[in-house]
């Protein structure tokens, strides 16, 4: 808990999603929104990680990992959920190998509506999620 | 030496197909690879044949996010193919603008991503920091950054302004300015060039028993390109020449160059359109209401052609007197490139699993995790580790230089 005062790390999971969000979040990384300067990292391992950010409708294929991806994660974690069709489904909606949404397989904390966010929305919706895990962290003093 | 079997994936972060690979390793040479697809499966053409023409568009644009202008663009030809619908004039070209605006960005996203693949972080962030002015052009064509929403069976939806075109030719000159910058990054500098030479390679033969499209295929010395053989929209009313190197090797070097030289062509394609484009109509038919109640009536089959920015995307429609089309299919540019990596990985290092993977662009950025399976004892290396390794060889090299 203590290292959240200074930084979060955020692991980013695709379950099969279109891309969009994706291209978004790496946009959000890079020197225009530069999301590094607040200490917003994004790590290569869910072990790592603070933050999960999970875009995608959830595949019948990717449901299995994506619970052992938030199992992975330690406490205490937040779920932000990047885009309609993880939130929702939204355009993928009866699409037969679609089982999602996110929040019916892991607890979700943030969602971030959008088809896709703009990167700026995505650094706002991650925040959002800090902000939670700080208030978590004072509760349990 | 034992065989290892090593399978990297699923879970790649952001990957535009989450994949896994299964390379059978000696030592550090890969022997071979089995390459396992369907996590990103969303049955996206069945669901198509559930809803009408128009909402298939919307729902075309979500197949790929970086290829969100090619799928309804070949959609929208293959429907308008079918039924017979004369596209305006300057719809064409206000199309091949932002066709080509969608290969510009994606270029350089992919040059980002490849050199972050061989640990060169700060070109990654050089090209993205140019990238996000062509995401303000496309923002303030179309509305949107990424899902353009502009397509339109018949024609466009929004039409240029004066105010665009001098905001595009402006872009243009920045682009014309600060392309030399990467270009001599990518094709000097001497990290780069150990990386990507004579690795990866994918000979003529292959490429063409392989069905390889695009980039992929151009490298290697075939000069296919749809924009030359069946020209479409305003590319007929231009010059437009296939890239191809002249002493094509198919490695990475030279996929590199081919994904370089098109991005300056595609800054001439616009500003040949900005210059030539007519006057008049954006759209066939205006009303949807009547559009829609025109194509359920309407019978036939069509294919349209798109060369997307990963190489050609093709979708056959079946239309048959019904409110839905009867069939419809889309072939993606990277399912073509897909079997062309078995040659690529043959006997290449485990430090070259990234730039190989990176090199047709399937938009892979990250491979989250790779377990070595050895008489039944597992090593996990996660995406660190292969980077770090990716690194690892770059020093290795520069040393005995």
């Amino acid at each position: 808990m203590q290292a959240l005062k200074r930084a979060i790390w955020v692991f980013h999971l695709n379950t099969g999603g279109c891309n969009g969000c994706d291209i978004e979040i790496l946009a959000a990384l890079t020197p225009r929104y530069d999301l590094e300067r607040f200490g917003i990292k994004l790590v290569g391992s869910p072990r790592h990680a603070d933050v999960l950010l999970i875009t995608g409708p959830v595949t019948r294929k990717m449901e299995e990992r994506l619970k052992r991806v938030y199992a992975q994660t330690p406490d205490p974690k937040m779920v932000v959920v990047v885009g309609n069709c993880g939130s929702s489904k939204g355009v993928f909606h009866h699409h037969y190998n679609v089982v999602g949404p996110v929040d019916k397989f892991v607890p979700v904390d943030v969602y971030v509506p959008g088809c896709p966010p703009r990167p700026e929305a995505i650094i706002y919706g991650v925040a959002k999620a800090w902000i939670k895990l700080e208030k978590l962290k004072e509760e349990k003093k | 030496m034992s065989e290892f079997t090593l399978p990297v994936g699923p879970v790649h972060p952001a990957f535009k197909e989450p994949i896994q690979f299964k390379f059978k390793i000696e030592g550090e040479k890969i022997k071979s690879v089995d390459i396992d697809m369907g996590y990103n499966h969303r049955g996206i053409e069945r669901a198509g044949m559930k809803r009408n023409p128009v909402q298939i568009i919307y729902l075309s644009e979500r197949i790929c996010g970086i290829c969100s202008f090619s799928h309804p663009f070949s959609f929208s030809r293959a429907v308008e193919n079918a039924v017979g619908i004369e596209v305006p004039e300057r719809a064409h070209y206000i199309r091949t603008i932002i066709a080509e605006l969608e290969r510009l960005h994606s270029h350089l996203l992919w040059a980002g991503v490849a050199a972050h693949e061989i640990g060169f972080d700060t070109v990654l962030y050089l090209v993205w920091k140019n990238r996000e002015k062509v995401m303000d052009i496309c923002e303030s064509i179309t509305g949107n950054r990424v899902h353009y929403g502009v397509m339109m069976i018949g024609g466009v939806r929004r039409d240029l302004t004066e105010e665009h075109c001098q905001k595009l030719s402006k872009a243009m000159e920045y682009y014309n300015e600060t392309l030399t910058a990467i270009e001599d990054v990518f094709l000097n500098e001497k990290t780069i060039k150990m990386r990507t030479q004579g690795i990866g390679i994918l000979s003529k033969k292959d490429a063409l028993a392989l069905s390889a499209v695009g980039p992929t295929v151009r490298a290697s010395g075939v000069p296919k390109d749809v924009r030359v053989d069946q020209p479409y929209a305003a590319y007929a009313d231009m010059d437009v020449k296939p890239i191809v190197p002249e002493k094509a090797n198919g490695d990475i070097f030279d996929r590199v160059w081919c994904r370089l030289v098109e991005v300056r062509q595609s800054i001439q394609i616009i500003d040949f359109c900005l210059q030539n484009i007519p006057k008049g109509d954006t759209l066939a038919e205006k009303n949807i209401v009547k559009l829609l109640a025109d194509l359920s009536q309407a019978e036939g089959e069509g294919i349209g052609r798109h060369e997307a920015p990963r190489g050609e995307c093709t979708h056959y429609v079946v239309l048959n007197k019904q409110p839905n089309p009867f069939t419809w299919k889309a072939r993606a540019p990277t399912y073509n490139n897909v079997l062309p990596w078995v040659p690529m990985f043959k006997d290449a290092e485990i430090a070259d699993i990234p730039i190989i993977s990176a090199s047709i662009d399937p938009c892979i950025a990250c491979a989250d995790r790779v377990t070595i399976v050895e008489n039944n004892k597992t090593k996990t290396l996660n995406k660190i580790d292969l980077h770090k390794k990716s690194i690892e060889k770059s020093k290795r090299l520069k040393k005995c230089q």
